[in-house]
């Protein structure tokens, strides 16, 4: 099998994978890093939404031969030395979840959103955020979740 | 096997009820494994092996009901339920899984509450079927009303028990000592003894009463733990994607599994040509009658070599299935007559709509809707000889036991089910489907297997909500009282089918239909469509009377719970002082499901032509008694109201010749972030009354609302959910 060399969360990975093989399935079958979900596999749901030179991706959609020579970033890696990120502090402050399976999509969603644009409104954050599902309809508290990190400086990290 | 007979009495008992519902919790399983039948013959002996033969439908229509009532009693045994170690940690044992309604952390404090400990020196130990009481799983709002009290009792009896060996320690009078922080404090003489000193780690035995209420626990009134709004449990694993659900678990020497599925319900596997998938580098197929799946070392060649047997598959396909077209109809003629069609009757509803001045005839729809829980059905399975354990996602840990041990025809102690803290299930997860194939190609395999279904095998091969027709016919006198309601209910189910209002003359009838759909339980079941039925029929009574819509109810209402709900819903929506403006339109409705009172007001945005609807603003009132934790209580009622907008507004599976023609999140739309409206939640805390479950009732209101304001926008009555239609193509 064929081996990739991938930049995860700040360290090189070596990984025998399929050219073809969607990021998602790498990260989590080979690299064990499971925090990244499957929801849809289509790019709907965005429950395996992951950075990509610091852009959202959908990690479902995108063939691991893509990811080569970029910086991916996971859900594992936005807390640093055991201190978690604004975002990740900021959904645990408005408890932004009930089951949990769409919290890393919507973290790093959220974390991409407040790059690209500090202090957004609540429409830019329902736009942006409506390609993330929440079965559990937690919206509102995932909305109050990203203005807590948004007054709190989430976009600096 | 069953044979218990219903005396054919005028109204339901609250026991017939209680089995209509579980009825809907019983769902066809999905394999039914050849094995090797010598060994099964060995095991059981040759009298049971007509149970093998028997047609998996009706046995696994009674497996569902039988093993709720082998009912092994719940252990009066203390250490059953509770452990405290030398160091005071205490770990607590319940058969209830969390999925998402938060009892990890709501159980947790009500027995802080009694222990009088740290919420934090608590373990839950949760749906693991070696280790907890047997349970028959967490579903019907049931944990809070009947685990709490439940531990509650655990952890009084447990404190008291240790105030007890502290006072034969001290050789003092149990009087003078008090439990407090996970210590026993003599306040006369200020000694302390930690509980971990005072158990040393050994098991505590004391016996629970038989009668639980006797138990010396607190009542809400007097709480200060529980009642308050905690924090979710394990929240930091969730943020940091640290958890790890059935889907993410590994094992070592782990293969991924996958299953060929048939292209249409009910088709049949001819033949097959497996060599290509075969030939795929570490491959194997495991076949056992019809069942046929693959492992493979990685996920991505699971998925190839499933595409492969795919093509190899040649199937014969079942004919005469019904669509979305024809269903309702399909429902009307197959209705089942009998015992489980007895109608409830009081008074003489021909009678009473003799004497009316309104009466109105009026049908209602429900289409078939899917769970979608984000994580879909997973499973890890790993055989040691022969015993296997298996890691998944349900909502009953222990009815998946007892399908591994009917699937591999094994003892039930040689089954072991673990549930991590799941990704959701909302009723979906009661069946053990993903658990028996992972379990079935591990068998196959020699080594563990995960097996996670696709979103696409999950909207075709995990069951549905069921779909619907209701019929109602109703009489109401021009002051607005009402005297007759008539109210049948076809194939969606019985749950939350009689009115809360005041009619003297009710027939109310459900007529079970076998499903040309694999249905089951849904969140709150078929109080949904019951109660968009009622609450609209209500609504356009209403409107045909000329009164208020609020008004109208609460004229025919004594039930005083409902009523306060009502009542606070719209005066924190401003019922009273609504404006009407262009394509705006307002809307109320409620009820009362498992122990929870709900009462929606909602605007919305439409327009006659359009089907799409906007609701721009919702307020909701709700009660369940004492609030255990209104932190994650609100969570749960904003939760349904948001996931009621799917199945109100717009969720349906479409449907045709056993093929479901929208299985993706393309093409059967959730709620989403642009979907959300300005949500008001009111509580109310009644501390007198015991704590009911919340994660089913706060559902049941919003589309019956979201209907009324539609006709209020448009004067279009909408009688069929989803309420913008079926979508095209």
């Amino acid at each position: 099998m064929p081996s990739v060399s991938l930049t995860v969360n700040g360290k090189p990975r070596k990984v025998d994978a399929l050219a073809d093989e969607p990021l998602l399935s790498v990260l989590r079958n080979r690299l064990d890093l499971t925090g990244t979900k499957y929801g849809c596999g289509e790019g709907q749901c965005g429950a395996c939404t992951v950075l990509l030179d610091g852009q959202a991706v959908a990690s479902c959609q995108t063939p691991v031969s893509e990811a080569v020579g970029k910086k991916i970033v996971t859900i594992e890696g936005l807390a640093q030395n055991g201190r978690l990120h604004p975002v990740q502090e900021a959904f645990l402050e408005a408890e932004a979840f009930q089951c949990g399976y769409c919290t890393s999509g919507m973290i790093v969603a959220s974390v991409a959103l407040l790059q690209a644009n500090a202090s957004p409104s609540a429409d830019d954050v329902a736009g942006t955020l409506a390609r993330n599902v929440c079965r559990c309809g937690t919206y509102s508290r995932i909305l109050q979740a990203v203005q807590i990190a948004a007054r709190k400086g989430g976009a600096q990290k | 096997m069953n044979a218990r007979k219903s005396p054919l009495t005028p109204t339901l008992s609250l026991r017939t009820r209680l089995e209509r519902e579980e009825e809907q919790h019983s769902v066809p399983s999905l394999h039914w494994f050849d094995l090797d039948r010598r060994r099964f013959l060995a095991l059981f002996g040759g009298g049971i092996a007509i149970a093998a033969a028997a047609p998996r439908d009706a046995f696994a229509q009674e497996s569902g009901r039988a093993s709720a009532r082998q009912s092994q009693e719940l252990p009066k045994d203390l250490s059953a339920w509770i452990h405290i170690d030398k160091d005071g940690i205490v770990t607590v044992f319940t058969g209830k899984v969390e999925m998402g309604q938060n009892i990890r952390t709501s159980l947790a404090q009500q027995v802080a509450e009694e222990l009088r400990v740290g919420v934090p020196s608590i373990r839950m130990v949760m749906g693991d079927t070696d280790l907890v009481p047997w349970d028959a799983g967490t579903f019907g709002s049931r944990t809070t009303p009947t685990m709490g009290p439940q531990l509650r009792a655990v952890a009084a009896v447990a404190r008291e028990a240790l105030v007890g060996i502290a006072a034969s320690r001290w050789q003092i009078p149990r009087a003078k000592l008090v439990a407090a922080d996970g210590k026993v404090v003599d306040t006369q003489f200020k000694r302390t003894a930690t509980y971990g000193e005072l158990t040393l780690g050994e098991k505590i035995l004391k016996t629970l009463p038989d009668d639980l209420s006797t138990a010396p626990v607190a009542p809400p009134s007097s709480w200060k733990v529980a009642g308050t709004a905690v924090p979710k449990a394990d929240g930091r694993d969730f943020v940091t994607g640290s958890h790890r659900y059935a889907s993410d678990m590994t094992r070592p020497g782990l293969l991924f599994g996958k299953i060929l599925r048939a292209p249409q319900l009910e088709a049949k596997l001819e033949s097959l040509d497996a060599s290509k998938a075969q030939a795929l580098p570490g491959v194997k197929v495991v076949r056992d009658g019809e069942f046929v799946g693959v492992v493979a070392p990685d996920a991505h060649t699971a998925g190839k070599a499933v595409a492969a047997l795919a093509e190899g598959a040649k199937w014969s396909e079942a004919s005469g299935q019904p669509s979305n077209a024809t269903i309702f109809e399909f429902f009307k003629k197959n209705a089942e007559t009998g015992e489980r069609a007895e109608p409830r009757v009081t008074g003489d509803v021909e009678q009473a709509l003799g004497s009316a001045d309104v009466k109105l005839t009026q049908s209602y729809t429900v289409q078939y809707i899917a769970h979608a829980p984000l994580e879909p059905r997973a499973a890890v399975a790993e055989w040691t000889g022969d015993r296997v354990t298996v890691w998944t996602g349900t909502q009953r840990p222990f009815a998946v036991r007892d399908e591994l041990a009917a699937a591999f025809r094994i003892p039930t102690e040689k089954a072991r089910v673990m549930v991590p803290d799941t990704g959701s299930a909302y009723g979906g997860k009661h069946t053990g489907d993903a658990a028996v194939e992972a379990a079935r190609l591990a068998k196959g395999a020699g080594k563990p297997v995960r097996v996670v279904w696709t979103r696409e095998e999950e909207f075709t091969w995990a069951y549905l909500r069921p779909g619907g027709l209701i019929e109602v016919r109703s009489g109401a006198r021009k002051d607005g009282t009402l005297v007759a309601w008539e109210f049948h209910n076809y194939n969606s189910g019985p749950a939350g089918i009689g009115t809360p209002y005041d009619v003297p003359n009710q027939t109310i009838q459900f007529h079970p239909v076998k499903s040309p759909l694999r249905q089951g339980s849904y969140r709150a079941l078929a109080a949904t469509a019951n109660h968009f039925a009622r609450e609209s029929h209500m609504d356009e009574l209403a409107r045909e009377l000329g009164m208020d819509p609020l008004a109208f109810r609460l004229k025919n209402l004594s039930d005083a719970r409902l009523k306060a709900v009502f009542q606070a819903a719209a005066d924190r929506f401003g019922w009273a002082k609504r404006e009407k403006s262009a394509g705006r339109g307002f809307g109320i409705a409620g009820g009362f499901e498992k122990g929870g009172n709900i009462a929606v007001c909602a605007e919305v945005e439409a327009d006659a032509k359009e089907k799409r609807v906007r609701i721009r603003r919702v307020a909701a009132a709700f009660e369940c008694g004492a609030i255990v934790n209104p932190g994650g209580l609100r969570n749960q009622v904003e939760g349904a109201l948001v996931q009621g907008i799917g199945g109100a507004l717009f969720e349906a599976i479409r449907f045709d010749k056993g093929r479901i023609l929208n299985p993706h999140f393309s093409q059967y739309r959730l709620p989403r972030f642009t979907d959300l409206p300005a949500i008001e939640v009111v509580l109310l805390d009644r501390k007198d009354l015991p704590p009911a479950g919340a994660g089913e009732a706060p559902i049941v209101g919003l589309a019956p609302a979201v209907a009324s304001a539609i006709f209020d926008a448009t004067g279009e009555r909408r009688r069929a959910m989803p309420l913008e239609g079926l979508a095209a193509g």
